[in-house]
């Protein structure tokens, strides 16, 4: 005991008793307290490896690795605990995530819970974490938290309220001269959310739509779709599709053409934040204007964040996942800080103080400063829009500098101004 | 027969005592959440064969089956907020409708056209199911489970127990039809479906019977699986997994014999549930594969049929 | 909005879509249609086969479809050890090959994919060419050029494996083992040897088929299961065996997939595509261009 209490890195013998109570009280377990001193801190979740997002999952993951990497290299938690990941593969799937959380919650007995990356994966689990009053971490999933009302879920994605992403493209689009919308989405459960808030968001605004279709997922050939949106001449394209469809959009918008009257192009088009894909697009980019969660300019550098990215690249080749990493993984670390923050603050591991901590305050992160809303959401959008400018094709090494994506919201981190129209933007 | 009989019920009765016992005694929920899995697998597996299995008839929509199962539910959830038993009874019902029309297909169509087709009809519901706004289209659905009734102490153990009631179910109509006419009417007609038509069995007949059955009894296993997620999206309920992995086990245990795919879903079932928290990767689907693989070359006739082998060898081998 | 332009784009883009979609069923004419294999892995071969591709491509900067024909050699090797397997484990054995083969080709078809996950990760791929990426103005209508070149291959490969066919010997003999296996015998050629070769044929189109894929639109390693449907619709609808039925099924769905997206809801595209195929089948079970009666 007092072998442990004499390390260097220990905390005062009275705030070591303090945590001890806390950790006891709270521990399901009620694991004697000699053993809580030792005994890592496990984080569980489920991940994506395989299956349709198991590129985002991958990368995702790797940024929860380094963050728990640097943490343990700190010295750990809660005076020296080590921090673990159980992490189990998902297939992607709502039908599998039920059962894994219910591993780590009554077997493994993690002590707190991330989130899979993606809305479907996440759904199944909300109410079962409501249910038992666990603390859980988001991992980019979509409104999964506005009818099960948690107040335990905290997402570490930039979304904000619902209707700010299709917002501030309309807002960018509209300030373009704008008068007309054209809607373009996949016939799945991501782009069907973001086009039912562009729906509502332009039906305020009254703004007409004049072109709206879902295309069934598999699509292989846009160029038809295309022409059909092109015949309706609207102002404003928004678009939300998954990756294999967004770039046989933007191959189809380039042969086709989408016409003069556009002024703004993309808002909510997947795919386009990954490496490999911005990498075999190349040239096609230019001129779109879309979502993205971090890009590398000026703006967006905080505490920790360059450090992060020269790990990330190290690594990335390695685990053969995305080498830009720029849409999920710093997220993924920013989770880690969220949580590390919580217990430095709280002093335990007990998850109702914890959520408490997360919801009053605001945290710095490597992606920014975050702060919560009651529903668990980010009280602010950061969905940043930007637009691909001076691109060229068969480079991956471009997108590490500054201006290939210049921000165009939110205002305080903007870094460019919009060029319209979109036939314009793309030269 | 009659002592077969005996001993088939006595065993359902012990299995049923035992999953009961087990809902009321064993607190921690894992094993109600896998096991859950696990027993609608070996429902599934059962199901299918009594078409695929007996008939010969390769069904690829199993999960057009499930998912239209899942949905019935989410539709009475969020129509009426019905119980459970009406959603199974429910999904069985529109299971029976969409395997008559199945059945009627069979007219037309045999060997690998019957099976294009259940792949075309799985795509036809899916398409209409992710236009159909009011179950949440393709956005998917979240859906609140009501309070868990009595004895249960949760609403998993209750589904983990109404799961083992279908698989009870689906075996006794299984093991009935194997031991009656039907079965062995299917069996001609699997044989030779002209030459047992020829000698007077009424093939349209026993085939409508086999889709209506396997139809509803898929349907009513799909139907406890939305309040099992508390979410329904079309991709994840018509997954193609589903009528991959349900024909894998299958073809694993054997479907000559009921109690095949019973084997199959568990030996199946339970290394995919056990990968899942083990290895949990690309692998898992790599260990499907090869075992399919596997199985299908070095055990033809299934575990089934590998046990008879084994035990015919030692016969032999005594005489 | 229904406006004649509109629909006459609609028909220029589907024919060629219908070109690619007949091309990359081609080989699974001869190998299902023809052969009566359940090759259900058929487009996780042809997602291989782009694989393949992608890495001549981006690693020798070979053009696709120079790649795709430097692959198809392997390819038919490929075909032959595949057919040689199957048929020691199943076709040798005589009975119920149904159901076992398509689960043995299931097997395949995940083992494929995930060895290609592990060498080339989840992300999707493409290639660059010149043909990528613009379009052929034909007075109001755009094309793209990809579209051109798979109608080109299309149309050759139908040409070429219909030409095979009919004017060779060992195309005649792929053809009557398909008819009557017993008679063959009876003349003394051995039809297993004949079929194990139409296999290899069967596989080695896929190499160009491959390279047409990854052409059209990006790939990734699950793409294959997305075709399993579509590319056996194409050749059940067509009858079972017929090259140029094939084609011409395949411009149908193409026709009616691009109609549906450009006109009604795009949403309803892929329940139209196989409500054809069950209305094909209701009506004349043996396809449109089928050879049984």
């Amino acid at each position: 005991m007092s072998k442990k209490v004499s390390k260097p890195r220990s905390i005062s013998r009275r705030r070591l008793l303090a945590t001890a109570g806390a950790a006891l009280a709270a521990s399901p377990l009620g694991v004697d307290l000699l053993q809580a001193q030792q005994a890592p801190i496990r984080i569980g979740m489920s991940m994506p490896q395989t299956g349709g997002l198991a590129g985002g999952g991958k990368a995702s993951l790797l940024g929860i690795e380094i963050w728990r990497d640097d943490v343990n290299a700190k010295g750990g938690l809660l005076g020296g605990r080590k921090v673990e990941l159980v992490v189990y593969d998902d297939k992607s799937s709502a039908a599998e995530t039920p059962a894994i959380y219910s591993k780590l919650i009554d077997v493994d007995k993690v002590d707190l819970l991330f989130a899979p990356y993606a809305t479907v994966p996440t759904a199944p689990i909300m109410p079962m974490v409501k249910q038992r009053g666990l603390l859980l971490i988001g991992n980019f999933s979509f409104q999964v938290n506005s009818k099960i009302g948690h107040d335990m879920w905290f997402n570490n994605a930039p979304w904000g309220p619902p209707d700010s992403w299709a917002a501030s493209f309309l807002d960018i689009g509209q300030k373009a001269g704008g008068k007309s919308m054209a809607l373009l989405t996949a016939d799945q459960e991501f782009a069907q959310n973001l086009a039912k808030t562009a729906r509502e968001v332009a039906a305020k605004r009254t703004l007409p739509i004049v072109f709206d279709q879902a295309y069934p997922p598999n699509t292989v050939e846009f160029s038809s779709i295309i022409r059909a949106l092109k015949a309706t001449k609207p102002d404003i394209v928004y678009v939300a599709s998954y990756p294999p469809d967004s770039a046989g959009i933007l191959r189809a918008v380039n042969e086709i053409g989408v016409g003069d009257s556009v002024k703004v192009f993309g808002g909510g088009m997947v795919g386009l934040q990954f490496g490999a894909v911005m990498e075999n697009m190349g040239s096609l980019l230019n001129g779109v204007v879309n979502y993205n969660s971090w890009l590398p300019e000026k703006s967006m550098y905080f505490e920790g964040t360059k450090e992060f990215f020269d790990k990330y690249t190290k690594r990335a080749v390695e685990a053969k996942v995305d080498p830009l990493g720029y849409y999920l993984a710093p997220f993924g670390y920013a989770s880690g800080q969220l949580i590390e923050q919580a217990i430095k603050k709280v002093g335990s591991l007990d998850q109702k103080a914890l959520a408490k901590y997360l919801r009053e305050n605001t945290h710095n992160t490597i992606v920014g400063a975050i702060a919560f809303s009651p529903d668990g959401e980010r009280k602010e959008t950061a969905v940043l829009q930007a637009q691909f400018r001076g691109v060229v094709d068969k480079n991956m090494e471009q997108f590490r500098s500054s201006g290939k994506q210049v921000i165009l919201f939110p205002e305080n981190l903007k870094s460019g101004e919009l060029v319209a129209p979109f036939e314009a933007a793309r030269k | 027969m009659k002592r077969n009989g005996v001993a088939f019920w006595s065993g359902a009765a012990v299995f049923l005592a035992a999953v009961f016992a087990m809902t009321q005694v064993v607190g921690n929920q894992y094993p109600f959440f896998a096991g859950y899995v696990i027993l609608q697998f070996i429902a599934l597996a059962v199901a299918w064969s009594i078409l695929g299995g007996y008939a010969g008839y390769v069904n690829f929509g199993t999960s057009a089956f499930f998912g239209v199962g899942v949905y019935t539910s989410v539709f009475l959830v969020s129509a009426f907020g019905a119980p459970l038993p009406l959603q199974i009874l429910t999904g069985a019902a529109v299971g029976a409708l969409m395997g008559f029309a199945l059945g009627l297909l069979t007219l037309r169509m045999q060997g690998i056209y019957f099976s294009i087709a259940t792949i075309a009809l799985t795509i036809i519901i899916e398409t209409t199911i992710t236009n159909w706004r009011y179950v949440g289209g393709a956005a998917g659905i979240q859906i609140q489970r009501p309070a868990v009734t009595a004895p249960f102490d949760s609403y998993v153990q209750m589904l983990f127990f109404v799961q083992a009631l279908l698989v009870v179910l689906a075996v006794a109509i299984s093991r009935y039809i194997q031991n009656s006419w039907i079965g062995r009417g299917l069996q001609a007609l699997r044989d030779d479906e002209l030459a047992a038509e020829c000698t007077g069995v009424p093939t349209l007949r026993l085939k409508l019977i086999a889709c209506v059955i396997s139809g509803a009894l898929m349907c009513a296993v799909g139907a406890p699986a939305a309040m099992y997620l508390q979410y329904a999206d079309p991709g994840s309920a018509f997954n193609l997994n589903y009528s991959v992995t349900t024909l894998a086990m299958s073809l694993i245990g054997g479907t000559a014999h009921w109690s095949g795919p019973i084997i199959g879903a568990i030996v199946l079932g339970t290394t995919q549930q056990f990968l899942t928290v083990t290895i949990s990767s690309e692998v898992n689907v790599l260990v499907l594969g090869v075992m399919l693989v596997l199985f299908v070359v070095g055990a033809p006739e299934g575990i089934i049929g590998l046990v008879r082998k084994l035990r015919g060898n030692r016969k032999e081998g005594e005489a | 909005m229904f406006s004649l332009d509109l629909l006459l784009d609609a028909v220029v883009i589907g024919v060629l879509l219908g070109c690619f979609y007949g091309a990359v069923s081609l080989g699974l004419s001869v190998s299902f249609g023809l052969l009566d294999v359940p090759h259900v892995a058929h487009p996780a071969f042809l997602v291989l086969a782009s694989y393949a591709v992608y890495f001549l491509n981006e690693n020798y900067a070979v053009d696709p479809l120079v790649a795709g024909i430097l692959i198809t050699p392997v390819f038919f090797l490929f075909g032959l050890a595949t057919y040689r397997l199957y048929y020691e484990t199943f076709e040798k054995r005589g009975s119920d090959a149904g159901v076992r083969g398509i689960a043995f080709f299931f097997g395949v078809a995940f083992i494929i994919e995930v060895l290609i996950i592990l060498q080339f990760g989840v992300d999707q791929r493409s290639v660059t060419a010149d043909y990528i990426g613009k379009a052929w103005r034909l007075g109001d209508i755009r094309i793209p050029y990809r579209l051109l070149v798979a109608f080109a291959i299309a149309t050759a490969l139908t040409v070429l494996l219909t030409l095979y066919l009919s004017r060779t010997f060992m195309g005649r003999a792929i053809r009557a083992v398909a008819q009557d296996q017993e008679a063959l015998r009876l003349m003394g050629t051995n039809p297993v040897k004949i079929k194990q070769w139409a296999f290899g044929i069967a596989t080695a189109v896929l190499g160009i088929a491959g390279a047409l894929l990854i052409i059209v639109a990006p790939v990734d390693p699950t793409l294959g299961r997305a075709y399993i449907g579509r590319t056996f619709c194409v050749v059940v609808m067509a009858g079972l065996g017929s090259m140029s039925g094939t084609l011409v099924a395949a411009i149908i769905l193409g026709v009616a997939e691009s109609i549906v997206l450009t006109m009604f809801g795009a949403s309803w595209a892929p329940a139209i595509s196989f409500a054809i195929l069950l209305g094909i089948l209701a009506v004349r079970p043996q396809g449109l261009f089928g050879r049984r009666p």
